[in-house]
This record gives C-alpha cells, structure tokens and sequence, in this order.
C-alpha cells in the first residue's frame, strides 16, 4: 500500500524535474511502459487472493492515471515553452516598415476637375467634351466672334496652316452640344485650352472647365445663385462674391466674378493684390446669336454659361504660387496631391 | 486709358471720394486696375520770378539770380542753360523739398550763397526728361502756391475697358458713365462753332465709302507752332501718359481725350491737290510720323493726296505731311472710319495707337464736326490763325443707321427678376444717352451715335442691370423637372482605370500637348505630328502623336532630380493624322523606372516588363473586360525582343516595351525605362457580369513540367490547351521558367499549374489523369513538348 504512494509521488517527482520532452518521455516509459514499475504492479495482483484483486487493481489504476495526467500537464508546459523560445527567436521589429505599393495620386488639375465634376452633377450636369484642334466656326464664328472682333485679341490663337486652331477656350463644346441636344442641357466641358503666351502668370497650355444651362425661363438671378452656391461648397467657406459687368461676345448680360479672398478673408494681402477679392471666373446668359448660331429657338428659350481656369481654382485651394509647377511634373510636388 | 480723377471731375462734380469713384467705375464694368498719385510728394514750391542775372565768377555755367518768390528777392545759384530776366519757374524755397525728397536748405555755391532752388519739370517729378527750368506762363504771379497752380494733388486712374466700350476712352465718356452712377448732373465741354475767316478749303473726294463715310477738314493759315502747350493742357496730357509734342500735336491729342474724337493735323504746304481717302494699291509704300516705312496691300485704308500716301486712316499719320517747325497752316482732319474697316490692321503692323484703339471700337460718327470746332477753338487760342470753313465730306448712306431697340417689360423681369418703374428704367437710360419712348408694356429705344455695342433687347437689359448694380439683383437656383441620369454599366469610368493606377503607386502626370519634333521623331513611330503655324518655342511645335514624348521628358526632370522610383500616367487627346482626316482620341501612357516595388528591407527588385503587362491586362479585364493579345511587336524607339504590340479583337491598341538603350543613353537614362502608349476607348470596354454556376464538387489542381524549343510561346501553350476544349479545365497558370543543368541548350523547362473542376460530380483520380495526358499529349504532338520527369 505504502509502496504505491511512493511509487506515485516519485513519479511526480521526477515528472516535476524533467525539462524536457525527451526526458519526459523517459519516465512515461518508466513507469507506463509494459516493463514499467506500474506495470510491475499490475503483475503482482495474480499473486493475491481473488477477493482482494479488485479493490488492489482500482489502487493501481488510480495511480497509474494520476501519473497520466501529471504527464500529460507536463508535456503541455513543455510544448507551450518550447513555442514560446522558438517564438522569441522570430520576433520581429514591428516599427520597421510595411511593405506598401506607395499609392500616388491623381494630378491636382485633375483632382479639382473630379470635384467640380461631383459639385455640379449633384444638380443634374453632365460632362461633355470635345475635339481641341477646332475649326474656326465652332471655336469663334458661332460664339458670335467674327474674324475681325476686337475680342480676338484677347485670344492668343494658336494656328495650323489649315486654319483651324488649338481651341481657346472650352466654349465650343456648349455649341456642339447645342446643336444635337434639346433644352433642358445641363453640361459641364472640362478640358485643355490654348492660348499663345508664356510667362509668369500664363502656360500656353491649361485647362477650363465650363457650364451651360438652357431652359424654358432661366434668369440672370439663376445664374447668380448657381454661382455663389458653387463657390461657397468648392472652397468650403462662407465667402462673399461679387459680379461685375464685363464683356464676352457670346453671353449678354455679362459678368466677371470676384469672390473674397480666400487667403485673407477680405483683408487684403499678396494673393488678392491687397484688393480683398480674387477674380475667379467669367459668365453671363447665352446671347441670342449663339442661340440663332445653333439653331435654338430663342423666344421659348434662356441659358447661361460659366467659365473658369482649372490650375487658378486648384491654385487657390491648395496655396500653389507658380502656375508652372503644374506643368513640370516633379513628383515633389505631385505627391502632395496624395490618392 | 489713364485719366485723372481732377479732369473727370471737371465733368462730373461729384464730391464721393476717390476710392468710391473707382469702386462705383469698376462695379458698372469700367475696370479701374491701378491708381498712383499725379506727382511725388513734393512741398514749399511757389513761382518765382527771375529778376536779375549774372554770372558767376568762379563757374562759367553757373549762374547767380534774383528771384522774387511774392515776399522777398532771393539770391540763387543756378547752372540752367534757359535761366534768363523775367522768367516765371518754380522755386523750391528753403525748408521745401522737391520730387526726390531732398530738403532745400541754404548752402554756398563755390563760395556763393545760394537761398533755394529754381526746379525743372523732372526734378518736381512732372517729366523724365531734363530740359532745364520749367517755364511757367507769364500771367502767373510770383509767390503764387506751385500745387495749387497744378490742381495738385491729383489721383491718375487707368482704367481697362473691355472692347465693348470704345465710347469711354474718352474723358466725356467715362464723366457720362460716373454721372449716371453717382446721380451727379454731366457738364458737358460746351463747344461753340468757330466762324471762318478765311476761304481757304482742301477738296476731299471718299473713295472708299464704306471704310470712310465721313470726313470732316479744316484749314488754319497763320498758326504759330512754336508757341508754348499752356500748362493745364501739357498737365492734363501727362497725367493721361501722353508726352507733349508740340502745340499743334497736343491739341490733336488733347481733343481725342477729352472727346474720344482722333484727330490728325496736316502742314497745309506739304498736301499736292486734294485729300482722296482711298484703299492703298498692291505695293504702295508709305513711311510713317515714327520713320517706319510699310509696304502695303490693297486693302489699308489710306488718306492720300494725288502724289502718294499719307498717312494710314485711323492708326498714325505719315512723316511727309506732319507738322514740322515751319508749319505755318494746318489742315486738321476728324472722320469717322468704319471699325471694321480699321480692325486687325494695327494688329497686322504692330502699330496701336491711341488713335486705332478707339476707330477698332468705333468712334462717335456724329462727333466729327463737333471735336472740328473744338480743335479751331483751341488751337486759335494757343497758336493763333485764321480759320477756313469746316468742309464735311459725307456718304450719308454708308453711316451707320440709327439703331432702334425695343425692350420689354417682360423680358426685364423675366431675365432679371426685378421690377422697375417706367421712370427709372426711363431715366438710366436717357442719362446714358438713349433717346427713350414708352410704348405698350415697353420702351422704344434710340441708341446713341456713340454705342456700337447696343443692338438688341439683351444689350438693354445689360445696361439696366450694370446701372442698378448686378450686386442688387437677386439670385435664385434654376428650377429643374427632376431628371435621373443613365449610368452604363459595361463602360468603365475613366477615373476608374486612373484610381486603380494611383494605387498601384502609379502618379497622374500632365505634360504639354505640343511637343519638340525632335524629341517626337526618336520617339515616334515614324511620322511627324501635326505643326502649329505660330509655336511659341520651336520645342513645342509639334502636336503630340502619342504620350511617349511628353512622358519620357518628365521621366527625365525627375531623373536629373534624383528620383529614383519614378512611375508615371497620363490621358489625354492625341494627334494622328490618317486618311486625310486627324483622329483626336484620348490615348492612356505609362512610364515605369527604376525599382518595381519600393525599396524595402526583405528585398525588392528593379522594374521590368512584366510589371508593366501585368497593369496594363488588369487595366483590360477590370469590370469584365475582355483580355488582350500581346504580341511580339516592333517599334522604332523600343528595344527589339522586348517590346510587345497589343490588340483586342482585331484591333491595334498600342505598344509597349522597354525604351531602346541606345536612347535611354542618348536621353541620360542610366536604368531601363519602361513605356506604354494605349489607345484609351478600348480600355474603357466592359460589360455586365452574366452569372455562371458555380461547382459544389472539388477542384483539383495538377502541376506539370514541360520541356519546349526556346523559340514556343507561352501563349501557344496556352492556345493548346484551351483547343483541347474540355469545359472541366479551368485557370492555366505559368508559374516557373526554367533554363540551366538538366535541360538542353535551346529549351526550357516551363512549369504550369491546371485547375480542373467537375460542374457535376467529383473527379476521380483516373479520369484526371486521362485528362491530362490528354493535355500532355496534345502539347507534344503540336509544339513537341516533352513531360519532365
């Protein structure tokens, strides 16, 4: 009887010694094995009377399935130590970096084209576009810009030998869509214009992007409200605009635009020439020859139209100074514009 | 135009300050874009008289004068070659200080006293040139405040108008505008006719009616030109940027200002017979006031008289006919040209003048005899002479017509959401000069002689809403009818295919649609762009064809500052001539350079072609599109065996490959610079997904190696599997190419990977294997293939 209890706590003792899985196993085979002492004991019950046998056997079960148990939490510690070390030497450096693609971004004349773009399709307009070497009708005639216009000269063409010209503006896109539309349009024209002239403030290249909205009753009041909405939700600010009377050959009445500085707020600096207000934009309501030009029947119809340089907005909203910069493509400067 | 706020307000009284003027000018369309102060800041100026003068004895060229300054005699040193007894100048006194801030104090001149300084125009900031001391008129008396006499100080507006407004590049245009806006009474110049005197009179024949309808001529006999600009005129002159000529040019110029009317003047002597206002002849050579020689074509119009040419209508006046110093009798033209006319041909010699900037925009056609009277007057005032009568030449039927518009009340609310008063529209529109008659529901408009820009309802209402302020009106939104857009599915957004590159670390670049041909040529297919006429740089005169030549060049820019990883896209139209037509379609470009994945501390590696097949297929297959066929291609600028042409369906889409080293050398690219050039519509090709049944048995995947001829495609093993046609194979992947010990020279070992899948039932593995032999035995009986074991 003694001899069990100490067969099982030296058993336990040695269980609780062993530091490794090999030596653990060792003393599994030791005392489970078939030549092992509870083995052993099992034998000697064939030497017992028949009535005590039981009582004896359940004895040596017992044991033998503590010393299971114990083995098995043994060899459980183990394991886990042993994930544990080989973990320690995989440890990693979880500051180091990432692996990325480095997203880029899109082009910043490009990233306030999209916006403009989601801005006015919320109130129904659809993008158009068309060809950028235009003919000479489209690009002036039928925007009531005859060839000797004084307002040719504020157009710095760009000429082929053909005659036809890089377009100056996105205009030509309103009359082509007017002239295979019906009334209600709503159109948006993104694109690239060209103007011949290069210094400081100009690329001979940049981009416009323009509205033109015709219905039965549109009034110079919508499109006052049309504007001043879109200023406040472009530049996010309760900024006040103003109209000024100007001049373009195919709108009448027309209309320059100033909104508040949106650097100084109106209190005047470098940006807006200490004037408080920025020139953003040129409008006016559709006159009546470019409706006649594209076949638009002006006593049921009105509209308006809008239009602004893309790289000035973009300028503005992101504090660019150099208008060049947008041209040079150095990734400095195209990676602050982050997808 | 510059003007001055004191000039302005000799015909417009309003007392609302300076920086209301310009804000009320601006706000009504007539842009002040500047301002400056008529003179620097000078003070303790008043007229002196010179009263006595001798020289100083220890300088040849100074002298020692007497000046009455209206309190005392002051004794001056002063080195000026016109100083002389009796002459009025100004005289900076002791403690005042002139233009360039020096204090005047009293001083010794080599060893003489000196109480003050005798000032020139330039050294009071009134000229930029040094033409010794400024004469003032003899009626001046001594003492007299110099600033006072000046009307300073004075505020200089320069004022931009855009090209509608031709009426107000004139003193009395811009004084009718601010009259109207302010509510102040217009003082008009009161202009009397001056009687003649004489019958003296050139006879003037309109040969080109159209072009000059009206000519108006006067002869002056007896007029002295030597005689001084008076001050106010030479003032009034130089705050509006005009140099003083002489009297006779000033006035000329004087009266443009004041009335908007160009004028020229004649020496009498010099015309051979009568004026003729003619078209130049095929060659005619005329040389100009400034000394330039033109030769023209037909169709300039000239003022000639029977000899030759004279002066170019309505730009500048020619050199044989001006007035020279021994002028003695003037003929003094003021017409109307017809801007259509005159249009263009300043532009055409370089020539704007003052006088070409308004006849452009059309002169007052009923001002000519009116500005006649006011040069006579003048210049009888200032030069003396007699005068002939004023001849008017008139081709009534080609004047422009009276215009007459009718607006609507309706057209007026319903364009400007306002009601006005008949009064009110009534009164904006008479005090601009519209004859106004009300008829029912509306007004009957006269347009006046000056406005070349009112013609139909909409002009008026343009002049309503400047008048009552476009800051006034209201603003509303459109009201729309709700309407839903449509929205393709099978068409992939642009900005879809460009949100996918910039996650792929790939940045949107936008370079110039003109390129340098040269540039253009070694990286084109061959053919040369489409040529502006007017390039602004010969480096930029070539349309672009592709988006190759403006990539590489950013590639470059960032190369040469020291990027290292640089992955660029750009869409955009490109320009392809082709049958006789020019093809105007957005094209897609990528350049890749230098590292593939970003340097990192696992590893990475340097780009390469597959990179940049593997964007452009997924660009191709993104919302359901269709793969493409690449194809061992050829290009001009690429590296042969690395360059690919790519089609869908039949069609040619673009190339892509590595750029030749030879031009990546020539370009200073040091690594290999990757590039595509893809037309962007077959890009955008999609189509809604139609959904197959999927398998709930299995799938099972089966490796192979396989041993080809280097010279076997990848895409013919492909092709070879896809013709055994059985629906039960799915994705074929490559996923190892071997070369080396154990296979041959000339071969290679390619290891791919089969996916096969049952909609019906589970594969047994006998029936697997029946298949692939099968694939096995296909790929060696059609590119001799041989299973590696």
């Amino acid at each position: 009887m003694e001899e069990l209890q100490t067969i099982q706590n030296t058993a336990f003792d040695e269980i609780d010694k062993t530091t490794s899985l090999l030596s653990l196993d060792d003393v599994r085979v030791q005392y489970l094995g078939k030549k092992g002492v509870i083995s052993a004991q099992m034998k000697t019950l064939g030497a017992m009377p028949a009535d005590d046998r039981p009582v004896a056997g359940a004895r040596i079960n017992r044991v033998r399935d503590a010393v299971t148990i114990a083995l098995d939490e043994k060899r459980k510690q183990l394991e886990a130590a042993v994930e544990l070390s080989s973990l320690e030497r995989e440890a990693i450096d979880v500051t180091a970096p990432g692996r990325k693609s480095h997203v880029a971004g899109l082009h910043p004349v490009t990233r306030t084209l999209d916006r403009l773009n989601r801005l006015f399709s919320s109130l129904g307009y659809e993008v158009a576009t068309g060809p950028e070497i235009e003919d000479d009708w489209h690009n002036f005639e039928a925007l009531n810009i005859p060839s000797h216009h004084p307002a040719r000269a504020m157009h710095d063409t760009f000429y082929f030998q053909d005659g036809r010209v890089l377009r100056t503006h996105t205009s030509p896109v309103q009359i082509r869509t007017m002239m295979t539309q019906e009334p209600p349009i709503r159109i948006l024209a993104p694109g690239r214009v060209y103007r011949c002239d290069h210094d400081l403030t100009h690329t001979p290249m940049f981009h416009q992007i323009e509205g033109l909205v015709v219905d039965r009753d549109i009034s110079f009041a919508d499109l006052k409200g049309t504007i001043v909405t879109f200023l406040n939700r472009f530049f996010e600010a309760d900024l006040e605009v103003r109209f000024r009377p100007s001049y373009f050959p195919f709108t009448e009445p027309s209309a320059e635009v100033d909104v508040q500085c949106v650097m100084c707020k109106g209190a005047g600096c470098r940006v807006c020439s200490n004037t408080g207000w920025l020139e953003v934009m040129g409008c006016g309501m559709v006159h009546p020859k470019v409706f006649e030009h594209t076949g638009m029947d002006t006593s049921v119809f009105t509209g308006f139209a809008f239009g602004m340089g893309v790289e000035r907005l973009a300028m503005l909203r992101y504090g660019v100074g150099d208008l060049r910069l947008f041209f040079e493509n150095d990734l400095q400067f195209l990676n602050q514009f982050h997808g | 135009m510059k003007i001055s706020i004191s000039w302005l307000r000799s015909l417009c009284p309003t007392d609302i300050s300076v920086d209301e003027t310009i804000s009320r000018l601006t706000m009504a369309g007539l842009e002040v874009d500047g301002m400056e102060p008529a003179s620097t800041d000078f003070h303790g100026i008043v007229v002196g008289e010179i009263l006595a003068v001798s020289p100083h004895p220890k300088a040849d060229k100074l002298h020692v004068c007497n000046v009455d300054d209206g309190s005392q005699t002051v004794q001056i040193v002063c080195g000026a070659a016109n100083v002389r007894v009796g002459l009025k100048v100004p005289l900076a006194k002791v403690g005042g200080q002139v233009a360039s801030g020096v204090e005047i104090k009293q001083s010794e001149i080599r060893g003489i006293e000196s109480n003050g300084m005798l000032c020139g125009a330039d050294e009071l900031g009134l000229s930029s040139e040094q033409t010794g001391l400024m004469e003032l008129p003899e009626d001046l008396s001594a003492g007299t405040d110099f600033a006072d006499t000046l009307g300073l100080p004075d505020t200089i507006i320069e004022v931009d108008l855009t090209p509608n407004r031709g009426d107000c590049l004139s003193v009395t245009g811009l004084a009718r505008e601010l009259s109207v806006l302010t509510e102040t009474v217009f003082r008009e110049v009161l202009i009397l006719p001056v009687a003649s005197e004489t019958d003296t009179q050139v006879h003037v024949t309109l040969s080109a009616k159209s072009g000059c309808p009206s000519y108006v001529g006067r002869v002056i006999h007896g007029v002295d030109v030597s005689r001084p600009t008076p001050l106010w005129m030479s003032e009034r002159l130089r705050r509006s940027g005009i140099r003083s000529i002489d009297a006779v040019v000033d006035i000329t110029n004087y009266v443009m200002l004041e009335l908007g009317q160009p004028m020229h003047a004649f020496d009498l002597l010099q015309l051979k017979g009568g004026i003729e206002v003619r078209f130049s002849r095929v060659g005619e050579s005329i040389r100009l006031l400034d000394g330039k020689e033109l030769i023209l074509s037909d169709d300039v119009l000239v003022i000639a008289d029977q000899e030759r040419a004279l002066a170019l209508a309505g730009i500048m006046g020619g050199e044989f006919s001006g007035i020279s110093e021994e002028t003695t009798s003037v003929f003094l033209e003021s017409a109307y040209f017809n801007p259509l006319t005159i249009a263009g041909k300043a532009r055409r010699f370089g020539l704007h003048t003052d006088a070409s900037a308004r006849f452009e925009r059309g002169v007052d056609w009923r001002l000519s005899e009116h500005a006649c009277e006011r040069a006579t007057r003048l210049m009888l005032d200032i030069c003396g002479g007699k005068p002939g009568p004023v001849v008017v030449t008139q081709d009534e039927e080609s004047l422009p017509a009276v215009t007459e518009v009718i607006l609507t009340e309706r057209r007026i609310s319903q364009q400007l959401r306002i009601t006005l008063a008949p009064e009110r529209v009534h009164n904006i529109l008479s005090s601009l000069g519209f004859g106004v008659e009300r008829i029912e529901k509306g007004y009957r408009c006269v347009v006046p002689s000056w406005r070349f820009d009112i013609s139909i309802e909409q002009d008026l209402i343009e002049e309503l809403a400047r008048i009552y302020g476009y800051n006034n009106l209201p603003t509303s939104l459109p009201a729309q009818a709700l309407s839903m857009a449509s929205v393709p599915e099978a068409i992939t957004r642009v900005s879809r295919l460009k949100s996918y590159l910039v996650d792929q670390g790939i940045q949107e670049a936008i370079t110039y649609s003109f390129v340098d041909p040269a540039v253009q040529k070694i990286l084109g297919d061959g053919h040369p762009g489409v040529s502006l006429a007017n390039p602004i740089a010969s480096n930029m005169s070539e349309m672009r064809r592709s988006l190759l030549p403006g990539l590489v060049e950013a590639v470059r820019y960032n190369v040469n500052r020291q990027a290292s990883s640089i992955r660029l896209f750009e869409t955009g139209q490109c320009f392809v001539e082709c049958n006789g037509g020019l093809d105007q379609s957005e094209r897609l470009g990528i350049a890749l350079y230098g590292q593939s994945t970003a340097l990192h501390f696992s590893g990475s590696r340097g780009i390469d072609f597959f990179d940049l097949k593997g964007f452009i297929d997924e660009l191709s297959m993104m919302n359901g599109g269709v793969s493409l066929q690449w194809e061992p291609g050829a290009h001009p600028s690429m590296a042969p065996g690395q360059t690919a042409c790519i089609r869908k369906g039949g069609l040619v889409l673009g190339v892509v490959g590595r750029l030749h080293p030879r031009l990546s050398r020539e370009l200073d690219l040091p690594k290999p610079l990757y590039l595509a050039d893809l037309a962007l519509s077959s890009l955008t090709e999609g189509q809604v997904t139609a959904f197959k049944e999927i398998s709930r048995y299995p799938r099972v995947n089966r490796d192979l190696a396989i041993l080809v001829s280097e010279a076997v495609e990848w895409q013919a093993v492909l092709d070879v599997i896809i013709e055994v046609g059985d629906r039960r194979i799915g994705e074929v992947e490559l996923f190892d190419i071997y070369r080396g010990p154990g296979v041959a020279d000339g071969y290679k070992s390619l290891a791919l990977s089969i996916k096969i899948q049952d909609l019906e039932a589970t594969l047994e593995d006998v029936a697997v294997q029946v298949l692939v032999d099968e694939v096995v035995s296909r790929l060696q009986s059609r590119l001799g293939a041989e299973l590696r074991s």
